[in-house]
């Protein structure tokens, strides 16, 4: 992993050419002084003020000494002088900081505040005030511009150590008694390390140029040593005359910087990719295998008579560019169709494609996914043939969506009455009182007391389920045809969940509204759905009319998924039924059947040929060796078919464990 | 309302204190709050609970009901805790400061969401050995080799100690941090939520692990989840709490036969894979402001047979249902149905 985010952060372009900016400069810090001290240092009245020549390439100061010589000589104090302030900057910046997050919280504040007033001077100034409280000089320059970054690093540092200090694994080891000292060294420090060393890489840029500002003022480096800053400052007298002379030191000072910065530039950059960057061109080619239309056939002609859909989805695959330019999908081949108000549940583990298919519906995979779909319909029309405009009057008002976590699908800035009424005044013109009262009756529909009162108040105001619920009456105020809510009562009591399931369920029965319910959990499901249909490593493996698949189910995983799962009826002597290994990751999906690493029941066949979704009555099925009708699926205590898993699911996962 | 003579509650007192040596927690009228003056959240108020060991204590309740922050005040990250928390007898509010590390090995936690529980930059060789080099004498030999008897014990040996969390799945990162909480050989696992970010298959295969563990070691768990069927089926005991307090605590009849309207309410908002149930009753409005709850009964605000439905019983208001003592030998409520209501 780690070698992996290395070659990300070293592969970029940016790092190349910073790189090899500041492998230039660093060479010249180091033979600078030996080579061109003397021509730096050698004065000639007679060659003074001359610009640029054959003989002095960016021309001579006042006193006649060669520029670009003295550029070049003064690299090394420029740069070290930059360097030492950082150094000094963030070794009094990062502990202050870092030790903030972990003292009580008196102590907390108290340094807060003091980082608090020292960040409320601008750094130059502080910098300009230290330095006439030391005296000027190279030294004082340094501290002045070392303590005057070290508040922004200490603010840093206590932001990132806060944000560790609260986390679990902290908290894991406070309870295993670790001493605060070990606390800094193993746990804060090491996950904060990255940013801080972007801070500090950037921060050289900073320094580099507020110490050249010193100098230029005369605070910095005092004659006769030089530094970029003085002979900026020197050459600045001569600027009309000999441009050259100034604008050579200016230079140097802006392309080192822009070194450091090119450099923390692609060092955040490649920190920031965990699952590894997105190569361009792994995008290129699946931009051009996934072009709409191109090698598909085309889409069929409307068939008449056919019932109108609530949502109707053909052939959908989900694409993601995978580790080293690979594609992975996510989702294989899904078909699914939603008659008009019917309430279908989609149940599956992480990983089983089943939100991806979700957002796929609504259009909503996010960058850099790709969808590929035969054919899509919401509401009784094909997307494909849609107008843009018309697409975004159809995903406004017939299609809502709900999400899992109300908190970040509602806008925190904004108060209800803005977000409820938005959508009503674009996609159907009308006044904001109408729109008002419209969105006052869809918050009581969902039950929302004080409904006008609610309006005027930010979503912080209110409870989790609140919001969803007000998420659920946002989607319902366009008078959608189809609701797809995806974990819409996961991070919720089991008292608000059974609120939602309520209010879902009158929705339909009043409102037709058809329902496409995400979730993880079947007894969510099996509470409103009509219909189930089972995912599982991108692909449906079984559907059918809800209490008939819960009663008995015939594919091996579903089975597995409804013994697994604990209910108030389970008995409590048994070990609970577990299926051995773990879901396959879309990065190394089995070649056949996605869960033979799983299933007790698999073969040869299963491993290496996928099985198709075939009907079976009301069901779909895709396996190779269905249980049959007669295999009871569950017993009334809720055990597993013998034949998934093993024996009774005792044996603890590992023996069969499948690496992903 | 339950008759129980002042006589038997002392008896079941006296057998808990007495039953208490070198085994299991007891709370006695624990209290935690937060913040202090006119804005105090009494987050825990009153609560008497014992987890006696080899055995499992569940504590349910919605979010904000204080099941997590009794949790913090044991492990010692809740500020400002009251009454007492007995650990073999002892009680450790008091004797925390002299005795943190001896304390602390006693008691251990294991975290809900196992990708942030665990160092990113520790590798579970590290992670393993760093409770081991605190809590136990060994040397770093007989730490590796502990270290490995403990991944065993979780069933991951042999799966790469010197591998990062990253690199295992959320129901392996769950079993290291099973394996670090049992490093110190505590006398009590608090559990809080440890299935709820892990997938259903996955979720099976941990509490089957959790029993195993328990019936090997005779480790004492309190068990906090919202998942009742989940509580139900793994603990021997399940204590419902709203609101700071404890309104129920009974055994597996508990989830039969409910006797707090609150319990009822909850039973009945669990999604189940039986077919509908039209009777049940939703629960209504909020959980009210925890920073000023209702007078009276806590619940009266929500509650189906109280003041809301029956306007007589003003005692609802007036008076504080009974507390729940560790025996359950009482109903927080004023008006328990007569008969136990069958489900």
């Amino acid at each position: 992993m780690a070698s992996r985010r290395l070659r990300a952060i070293v592969g970029a372009p940016g790092t190349v050419v910073g790189l090899v900016i500041l492998a230039i400069v660093v060479v010249v810090a180091i033979i600078g002084p030996a080579v061109w001290q003397d021509r730096a240092m050698t004065m000639n009245v007679m060659e003074a003020r001359q610009g640029i020549s054959a003989s002095h390439w960016l021309g001579t100061d006042v006193l006649g000494r060669d520029v670009l010589a003295r550029i070049l000589a003064s690299t090394r104090t420029s740069l070290l002088l930059a360097l030492a302030a950082v150094l000094l900057g963030s070794a009094i910046g990062f502990p202050l900081g870092a030790v903030a997050g972990l003292l009580p919280p008196r102590g907390r504040r108290l340094v807060g505040r003091g980082i608090g007033i020292a960040l409320a001077f601008p750094g130059i100034v502080t910098a300009l005030f230290i330095c006439t409280v030391i005296g000027i000089g190279a030294f004082g320059g340094v501290l002045a511009i070392g303590l005057a970054m070290a508040p922004g690093f200490a603010r840093l540092a206590q932001t990132l150590g806060t944000a560790v200090a609260g986390s679990d694994y902290v908290a894991a080891a406070r309870v295993l008694g670790v001493r605060r000292g070990a606390l800094l060294r193993r746990y804060v420090l090491p996950n904060i390390a990255e940013p801080l060393l972007i801070t500090v890489t950037m921060a050289a840029s900073d320094a580099l140029i507020a110490l050249a500002a010193l100098s230029y003022l005369g605070l910095g480096v005092q004659p006769p040593s030089y530094d970029w800053g003085r002979v900026l400052g020197e050459g600045l007298q001569d600027i009309y005359t000999t441009p050259a002379v100034a604008l050579g030191a200016g230079a140097a000072i802006v392309l080192t910087g822009l070194a450091f910065n090119l450099l923390g530039e692609s060092m955040a950059h490649g920190f920031d990719s965990r699952a590894g960057s997105v190569s361009a061109r792994a995008l290129r080619r699946m931009g051009r295998s996934l072009l709409p239309g191109r090698g598909l056939p085309a889409a069929p002609p409307e068939p008449d008579g056919e019932p109108r859909v609530a949502l109707r989805l053909e052939d959908l695959s989900v694409y993601f560019p995978g580790p080293d330019g690979t594609l992975v999908q996510p989702v294989r081949g899904v078909n699914l169709t939603v008659g008009e108000g019917e309430m279908v549940g989609i149940v599956g583990e992480s990983g089983s494609g089943k939100s991806l298919t979700a957002l796929a519906a609504a259009g909503l995979v996010p960058y850099p996914g790709q969808v590929r779909v035969q054919r899509r319909e919401i509401a009784g029309s094909d997307v494909a043939t849609m107008h843009p405009e018309q697409l975004r009057k159809l995903l406004g008002t017939d299609l809502a969506m709900v999400f899992q976590d109300p908190m970040t699908s509602l806008n925190p800035a904004l108060r209800l009455r803005r977000q409820l009424t938005e959508k009503l005044e674009v996609h159907e013109g009308i006044t904001r009182a109408e729109a008002t009262e419209r969105a006052i009756l869809a918050l009581t529909d969902m039950r929302i007391t004080a409904a006008r009162r609610r309006l005027d108040q930010f979503p912080h105001e209110m409870s989790g389920g609140m919001r969803q619920r007000i998420m659920i009456a946002m989607g319902l105020m366009g008078s959608p045809s189809l609701l797809i809510a995806d974990e819409p009562t996961t991070a919720l009591d089991v008292t608000v969940q059974a609120q939602i399931i309520d209010l879902l369920r009158a929705l339909n029965a009043e409102h037709g509204t058809a329902v496409v319910l995400i979730s993880h959990d079947v007894s969510v499901i099996n509470e409103l759905c009509h219909r189930m249909v089972v995912m599982y490593g991108g692909r449906i493996v079984e559907q059918g009319p809800t209490a008939e698949v819960i009663a008995a189910p015939r594919h091996p995983y579903t089975a597995a998924l409804l013994a697994a799962v604990p209910t108030l009826q389970t008995g409590r002597e048994e070990p609970l039924a577990s299926i051995p290994g773990q879901p396959p990751s879309p990065t190394a999906m089995p070649a056949g059947c996605p869960f033979a690493p799983r299933c007790a029941a698999a073969d040869a066949t299963c491993r290496q040929e996928m099985p198709p979704l075939i009907p079976d009555g009301q069901r779909d099925l895709a396996c190779w060796h269905p249980l049959s009708e007669s295999d009871e699926g569950r017993a009334p205590g809720g055990l597993a078919s013998p034949r998934v898993g093993s024996p009774a699911g005792r044996s603890i996962p590992g023996t069969r464990r499948v690496r992903t | 309302m339950t008759n129980t003579s002042s006589a038997e509650r002392a008896d079941a007192r006296h057998d808990r204190q007495s039953a208490d040596d070198g085994s299991g927690l007891v709370l006695a009228d624990l209290r935690v709050t937060y913040g202090a003056g006119a804005t105090a959240l009494r987050a825990v108020d009153g609560v008497d609970l014992s987890v006696p060991r080899g055995s499992t204590l569940a504590l349910v309740g919605e979010s904000g009901c204080g099941k997590s922050t009794i949790a913090k005040a044991i492990v010692g990250l809740a500020p400002s805790v009251g009454g007492q928390i007995l650990l073999g007898g002892m009680d450790v509010t008091t004797e925390r400061g002299r005795s943190a590390a001896h304390f602390r090995r006693r008691v251990q936690m294991i975290f809900q969401d196992p990708y942030s529980s665990l160092n990113p930059r520790m590798t579970v060789a590290a992670t393993l050995d760093e409770a081991l080099a605190l809590h136990t004498g060994l040397n770093r030999v007989d730490r590796r080799a502990r270290a490995a008897e403990l991944l065993d014990l979780v069933a991951m040996s042999g799966t790469g100690a010197d591998k990062y969390p990253a690199e295992f799945s959320g129901g392996q990162r769950q079993r290291i941090a099973i394996a670090r909480a049992l490093a110190t050989d505590p006398e009590v696992v608090i559990a809080d939520e440890i299935t709820s970010a892990l997938d259903v298959s996955v979720q099976a295969s941990i509490l089957n692990l959790m029993r195993e563990i328990q019936a090997r070691t005779g480790v004492a768990v309190l068990l906090i989840t919202h998942n009742l069927a989940v509580a139900r089926y793994f603990s021997h005991r399940t204590a419902v709490m709203y609101l700071g307090r404890i309104v129920e605590n009974g055994d597996e009849s508990l989830y039969t036969a409910p006797r707090h309207p609150y319990t009822r309410a909850l039973l009945d908002a669990s999604p189940s894979l039986a077919a509908h149930r039209e009777d049940r009753v939703p629960l209504a409005g909020d959980l009210p402001d925890p920073h000023d709850p209702p007078s009276g009964c806590r619940f009266r605000s929500r509650c189906p047979v109280g003041p809301l439905t029956h306007q007589d019983r003003t005692v609802c208001i007036d008076r504080e249902p009974p507390v729940v003592d560790p025996a359950g030998l009482a109903v927080a409520c004023h008006f328990p149905p007569e008969q136990p209501a069958g489900r």
